[in-house]
């Protein structure tokens, strides 16, 4: 198994978060893990994006000319690994403020309402979470519980009665991804 | 505090810091600058002062830190500073200096690109400043270049050994991919601080005041005034250089075997041509890697003996203009085996498609010419 993942969003979204406990949950499932993000103004908003390769075998590059699946945020994030993403790959994408949905044929596409699922729940701080959710229906590369453990381990101590309402979130991400 | 070895996600940043505290460095002096500060915030908040008593002090410049290193090392002690490159351009007068009075340290430089302040995205563009001395005078420092995150933690106690065994001041040489990224790493388990007497005994040129009664002071210093001296005290260094050339060369080969195509980048670069280079093999095409691990000493050698051993051309890869190039030039220099370069600057790291590209236009100038 070897998954090459993007997540890309604006800075502040949870990208780099999310990627962090997608690659922590595959360290303590035994895989070889990397965390490749774009780092320095982006954190600070703009735009945000990281690479996560989890696999059996050891990795060798951390830098990917192409994807299996792009996570795109918002609509430069999608225009931008559209055209990266790998024959028979696919994309999730958000569709809150999409106005130039995907448009490949010879990949997958999916959409998470996951925005707007945060906001009616009134669970905006998970909105990462709901993502990972989808993501992880669509290809179970780690197991629910060891996300759960993941947060548990990178959560200090003071967040973790969160803990409850992340994995409602990741649950109901599941729900909400479809296809198209 | 865990005593034992432990697997952890990690940083490459923050790998160097908990190996640091792991194998016994007395002291980190610092300075933040992207993309490297994780090495001193890890520091400061693992707080080795009130475990091992590592010594951490955020200097009031990169000039600072590494005058401290000339201090601390002057004694004997197992010390270490950490910067990205305009921080250690700035370095590079008391690294003479330390060569000069065969002063150990190790200096960890996580490239970004420039020159001068540059940007603060990943390079490789100090490769000439750290394996051409980078300060005044005669001298060469060993380069280390790590290219994960385990080796990150894996070489900061390898500097030491290698600093102190031959006195001289040892670099690091990673970039903002390597230390920025996470792995999977395997921290080693800790290793106590030296003692006095240990310090005594392994550094009797330590200007530290152990056993001042039976030796007299000891006086560490670049300066020699007499010409004459002052030749002698080079000699003896370039002296010590031919040992390191002949005993300390490191470097990795995968499936140069068979190849006929070789591939040689370091660090970062080296990743992203092994994801080339496995595509290339899944096509059939017959490519190589070889990895320096060591800077200086370059592995010259183990380059000739595989263009000897039927090379058709060689591809290096950089994350700069070219400048390891030359090196490999000079190996390949009694063939006429092609040697070219493919690179990208200013913060803009090469892909593995493009390094294939580049490996096709290596393939038809060979055949063309």
């Amino acid at each position: 198994m070897k998954h090459e993942i993007i997540i890309a969003g604006f800075g502040g979204q949870g990208v780099l978060s999310m990627g962090k406990i997608l690659a922590y949950a595959g360290l303590m499932e035994g895989k070889e893990v990397t965390w490749m993000p774009a780092y320095g103004p982006e954190q600070r908003g703009g735009t945000a994006n990281v690479t996560v390769i989890l696999s059996d075998e050891p990795i060798s590059s951390p830098v990917l000319s192409k994807y299996d699946t792009a996570i795109c945020l918002n609509q430069p994030s999608l225009d931008k690994f559209q055209p990266r993403v790998k024959v028979g790959g696919d994309i999730i994408y958000d569709s809150f403020g999409i106005q130039d949905k995907p448009s490949r044929t010879d990949i997958s596409t999916y959409h998470t309402p996951a925005m707007e699922t945060a906001a009616e729940m009134q669970m905006m701080k998970c909105f990462n979470m709901f993502v990972l959710g989808g993501l992880l229906k669509l290809h179970p590369i780690v197991q629910v519980e060891t996300v759960i453990k993941a947060l548990k381990k990178t959560l200090p101590e003071r967040h973790w009665h969160l803990l409850p309402t992340n994995e409602k979130a990741i649950l109901r991400g599941m729900d909400i991804i479809e296809k198209g | 505090m865990a005593q034992e070895s432990e697997i952890v996600l990690l940083k490459g940043n923050e790998a160097i810091a908990h190996a640091a505290i792991r194998c016994g460095c007395d002291a980190y002096f610092g300075y933040p600058i992207t993309p490297q500060s994780e090495v001193l915030e890890t520091l400061a908040a693992e707080q080795p002062w009130t475990t091992t008593g590592m010594v951490v002090v955020q200097a009031e410049s990169e000039v600072a830190a590494i005058n401290m290193l000339y201090g601390g090392g002057g004694t004997g002690k197992r010390v270490m500073t950490s910067s990205s490159s305009p921080g250690v351009a700035l370095m590079q007068e008391c690294i003479a200096y330390m060569a000069g009075a065969e002063v150990p340290g190790l200096i960890v430089n996580v490239q970004r690109g420039g020159p001068g302040l540059g940007t603060i995205q990943p390079s490789q563009g100090d490769y000439n400043q750290s394996t051409r001395g980078g300060g005044n005078g005669d001298y060469n420092v060993i380069v280390l270049a790590p290219y994960s995150v385990q080796e990150m933690a894996d070489f900061v106690d390898k500097a030491f050994d290698l600093a102190f065994k031959y006195r001289t001041p040892v670099i690091i040489l990673s970039d903002g991919i390597i230390g920025q990224m996470m792995e999977r790493v395997t921290l080693p388990p800790f290793k106590p601080r030296r003692t006095d007497e240990e310090i005594q005994r392994e550094c009797p040129w330590a200007a530290n005041g152990l056993g001042l009664k039976e030796r007299g002071p000891q006086v560490v210093t670049s300066l020699e005034l007499d010409p004459s001296e002052m030749e002698k005290r080079n000699r003896t260094l370039q002296e010590k250089y031919a040992r390191i050339e002949t005993a300390e060369v490191r470097y990795e080969e995968t499936h140069t075997d068979d190849a006929e195509w070789l591939i040689v980048a370091f660090g970062s670069a080296a990743r992203i041509s092994a994801k080339a280079m496995e595509v290339a093999r899944e096509k059939g095409e017959r490519v190589g890697l070889l990895r320096p691990i060591t800077l200086w000493p370059f592995p010259e050698k183990e380059i000739a003996r595989l263009v000897r051993q039927g090379i058709k051309g060689i591809l290096v890869v950089e994350i700069n203009a070219g400048q390891m190039v030359y090196d490999v030039r000079l190996a390949a220099r009694h063939t006429n085996v092609p040697v070219t370069q493919f690179g990208r600057m200013g913060g803009i790291v090469p892909d593995p498609d493009e390094i294939l590209a580049a490996l096709q236009n290596l393939k038809n100038e060979a055949q063309d010419a």
